[in-house]
């Protein structure tokens, strides 16, 4: 009864109070509260929680749902501030609601543009909180802060113009008081960039072009083209290089700098017509949180030719390096390598394949890989959907490892063609086609073979092991080495969070909700959500008591102990 | 409506719309206030297409009110939207308080004598807003004012004018059901005053006077009691004709930046 009782009050017991700066800074000693899209400044997608353990966990029941009523795949993370989760729904919807019941206060709606141009779908991955205010990228490249009591409407700001597919599809990081977005559109030709809004008036404050113009260091990158070239070569490639910006960065407030992945070069798949490295493309930038000026940069993949999109979230760990404490940056990329950072001065530390690849063939001691690209119809590992993609990795620091959701064997055979810049249109480059592998050919190609059966799941599951297969991954960053495997049938979209009870939370396309042991990689519980899971896990707690929260299909679930 | 025509498509009278009585441009069946704000609009966005008697493109007539592809108002409303491209009007981002007053006027163009509107004046509706009408006492607009009535920061995207003139003469007769004030005492004796946001069976969630969200569970209520009067005051009466148009179009202008 007691329980209940307490259950019920929910939100009333919990003081309101508004999230400046400080506690954004001490987000990680509020457990209970989930105050930005990484859980903290690391993005180390980790919970100081300790209710649920690996003992009691299999007592974990549904506490309650939430339907969205908009389709398409739902990849929000929400926050939970004081009692009061905000989610959002697609498009780009904000939905405020008792984080204990589920039961809605409001819901803010934005109307996008008719006009928008997008490349992959009408998704929105999260929000971010300073004060009183929540703010929320928009599919047509606007920013919109909103009254977190009232759900109204505060200011807007345009970032860029969305008809020329520019979009902003992930969380905002706030830091002091700016807002800081990139954006999306990699495969419109978009030329992306990073910005800082005044989170007070929206007014622009600072922008980082992850594609360098004229005069700026970097923009020797984009080659001229060769005069004798028989190929397609674009002479101003830089103007729709890519480099888009569409998942979360991380920040370090001990150096301010905020470090943010940069996707892939524009066409995607046909790189001989932007001659050059492309900076930065594929690379993580490091810029000084006031002014954007970059400090550092590395690319893990130059000259991409892939789509590996080095859009994925920094994690930022304290490490012991040889002997010596170090400020890491952690980092599990689409291209299949694991890598370790000094995130003080963007050195390479280490690189190490964590799943089959084949685009390179080792690293230098300066981090730039020695390609190996595949003739025609060869295979290419990873493919392009990458050995790992945007969803959340979890650093523990009581266990020392990385955890992080992973594509293994999966390849497909790659077509370059030349792409001419139009606004607002697909800009691939050519494309991609599934390779399944032959057991009399492991490394054949076989045209005509079988597409990837498609992305979006029914209730069968048509993904075989011979078009590849997920992992949670737990990677010691000491090393590189792979401390344990969680291998998956089918593959994986899942973000993990791991506790201070040694739980990892994750999913996969199967629509299992799994509960890992973060030391040893066995299965504690499971429970079957019924579709596909796209969004990062997390956990909260609300008068007392901790919840798990996670999304499958069209559905958002919250389970705690009885 | 910019520099291309509106409407091209919906210029003639036709058959369909003569069978919908309600679509022949009859005041009445619109809010005077609406008609107003449309017609402000119609200056700001269609003038230099369509002149000001609505034939300035040729064989569209947008005085006649009525339009062959648009017999009804919501699909007026979309054709103000999404355009006509292969006719040359652009698609218009107006939100639903603009799309209400433009349809208005649009409907009663040939009955109304554009000299006798008298649209308001934001400026001085923002004085009577913060001054005679005292609303920043209950309502909020940016950083400023209560947070015991709703938000008004927005309103003017979400309200069309003949609500808002409603509202403020007429309170209890606009309020929203749900918006109602509500006098909540939990059986732990803590009391809570403030207004509905949402309810169902077992819970209901309201805002209190100071923004908070607090969700509640109706058995560990000892009392719960639902208004049906607002605790806005009626400004009928109580402001001048002239002083409600300055206050609605002040209203309107708040669009949340």
């Amino acid at each position: 009864m007691r329980l209940i009782l307490l259950t019920l009050l929910s939100v009333l017991l919990q003081a309101q109070t508004p999230v400046p700066y400080e506690r954004l800074l001490n987000a990680a000693k509020e457990p209970q509260n989930w105050l930005m899209y990484g859980g903290d400044y690391s993005s180390n997608h980790y919970s100081r929680l300790t209710q649920i353990t690996p003992a009691n966990v299999k007592n974990l029941n549904l506490a309650w749902v939430y339907q969205s009523p908009t389709t398409g795949s739902w990849q929000a993370t929400p926050l939970v501030v004081d009692g009061i989760m905000y989610l959002t729904q697609r498009p780009n919807e904000v939905v405020a609601m008792d984080a204990a019941t589920g039961r809605v206060f409001w819901i803010y709606r934005y109307t996008n543009a008719a006009d928008v141009a997008v490349c992959c779908g009408a998704n929105n991955r999260g929000l971010a909180i300073l004060n009183g205010t929540l703010f929320m990228g928009t599919l047509d490249a606007h920013l919109v802060a909103i009254d977190a009591r009232s759900g109204h409407k505060i200011w807007v700001a345009q970032v860029a113009n969305g008809k020329a597919g520019y979009s902003v599809t992930h969380a905002p990081l706030v830091v002091k008081d700016k807002v800081i977005v990139g954006v999306g559109g990699g495969e419109l030709g978009i030329r992306g960039f990073i910005a800082a809004y005044d989170a007070a008036t929206g007014r622009e404050l600072w922008k980082f072009y992850t594609i360098p113009g004229p005069g700026e260091p970097g923009h020797e990158t984009w080659e001229a083209c060769a005069p004798d070239t028989q190929q397609y070569c674009d002479p101003e490639g830089w103007k729709h290089g890519g480099g888009s910006v569409w998942v979360t960065g991380s920040y370090d407030p001990e150096l301010n700098l905020t470090y943010w992945g940069a996707g892939n070069a524009g066409p995607d798949y046909n790189p001989d017509q932007r001659p050059g490295d492309n900076l930065y493309t594929a690379s993580v930038v490091a810029l000084d949180a006031d002014t954007g000026k970059l400090k550092w940069h590395y690319q893990f993949t130059p000259h991409d030719r892939y789509d590996y999109d080095s859009v994925q979230v920094p994690v930022l760990a304290d490490i012991t390096w040889k002997g010596r404490p170090l400020k890491a940056m952690l980092w599990a990329n689409r291209n299949g390598v694991f890598y370790v950072l000094d995130r003080a001065t963007g050195k390479f530390l280490l690189g190490k394949p964590f799943t089959k690849l084949n685009w390179m063939s080792g690293i230098d001691e300066n981090g730039r890989p020695k390609e190996t690209p595949q003739p025609p119809g060869k295979p290419v590992y990873p493919g392009p959907q990458g050995a790992t993609n945007w969803y959340s990795p979890s650093f523990s620091a009581r266990t020392g490892l990385i955890y992080f959701s992973a594509w293994e064997n999966q390849g497909m055979l790659f077509g370059p063609a030349p792409s001419v810049y139009k606004e607002g249109l697909q800009f691939g480059g050519g494309g991609f086609q599934a390779f399944v592998p032959s057991p009399d050919a492991p490394e054949s190609g076989i045209p005509g073979a079988p597409g990837v059966p498609n992305l979006r799941r029914g209730p069968i599951n048509n993904w075989t092991d011979a078009a590849g297969n997920g992992a949670v991954m737990a990677v010691d960053p000491a090393t590189g080495d792979i401390k344990w495997k969680y291998p998956m049938t089918d593959v994986t979209d899942t973000g993990i969070t791991t506790t201070a009870t040694d739980l990892l939370i994750t999913g996969g396309r199967e629509g299992y909700l799994q509960i890992l042991n973060a030391r040893t990689g066995a299965l504690l519980w499971k429970t079957n959500l019924g579709a596909q899971m796209l969004n990062n896990p997390i956990t909260y707690q609300v008068n007392g008591r901790q919840y798990i929260a996670a999304m499958a299909g069209l559905s958002f679930f919250v389970f705690a102990l009885p | 409506m910019a520099t291309r025509f509106l409407l091209t498509l919906l210029g003639s009278a036709a058959l369909l719309a003569a069978q919908n009585p309600t679509l022949q441009g009859h005041p009445e069946d619109y809010a005077r206030a609406d008609i107003e704000y449309g017609a402000r609009l119609y200056v700001e966005q269609c003038d230099r297409c369509h002149g000001s008697s609505g034939t300035g493109v040729s064989g569209v007539d947008l005085g006649s009110g009525k339009f062959r592809n648009a017999p009804t108002d919501q699909q007026l409303r979309n054709v103000i939207t999404n355009g006509f491209p292969t006719a040359g009007m652009p698609p218009f981002k107006l939100d639903a308080t603009d799309l209400t007053g433009l349809v208005a006027y649009l409907r009663n163009m040939k009955t109304i004598d554009r000299g006798s509107l008298k649209p308001g004046d934001a400026a001085r509706g923002k004085l009577v807003f913060e001054g005679k009408g005292a609303c920043l006492s209950c309502h909020r607009v940016g950083d400023q004012g209560s947070r015991k009535a709703p938000d008004l920061s927005d309103i003017g995207s979400i309200r069309a004018a003949g609500f808002l003139e409603r509202t403020l003469t007429d309170p209890n007769g606009q309020l929203l059901p749900i918006n109602r004030p509500v006098h909540i005492v939990t059986k732990s004796g803590e009391i809570i005053d403030g207004r509905r946001l949402n309810e169902d069976t077992y819970t209901v969630q309201v805002t209190d006077a100071e923004g908070r969200l607090i969700s509640l569970t109706k058995r560990d209520l000892r009392e719960f009691k639902v208004a049906t009067t607002s605790t806005m005051p009626s400004y009928k009466g109580e402001l001048t004709t002239d002083q409600l148009a300055d206050l609605v179009t002040y209203l309107l202008s708040l669009k949340g930046q």
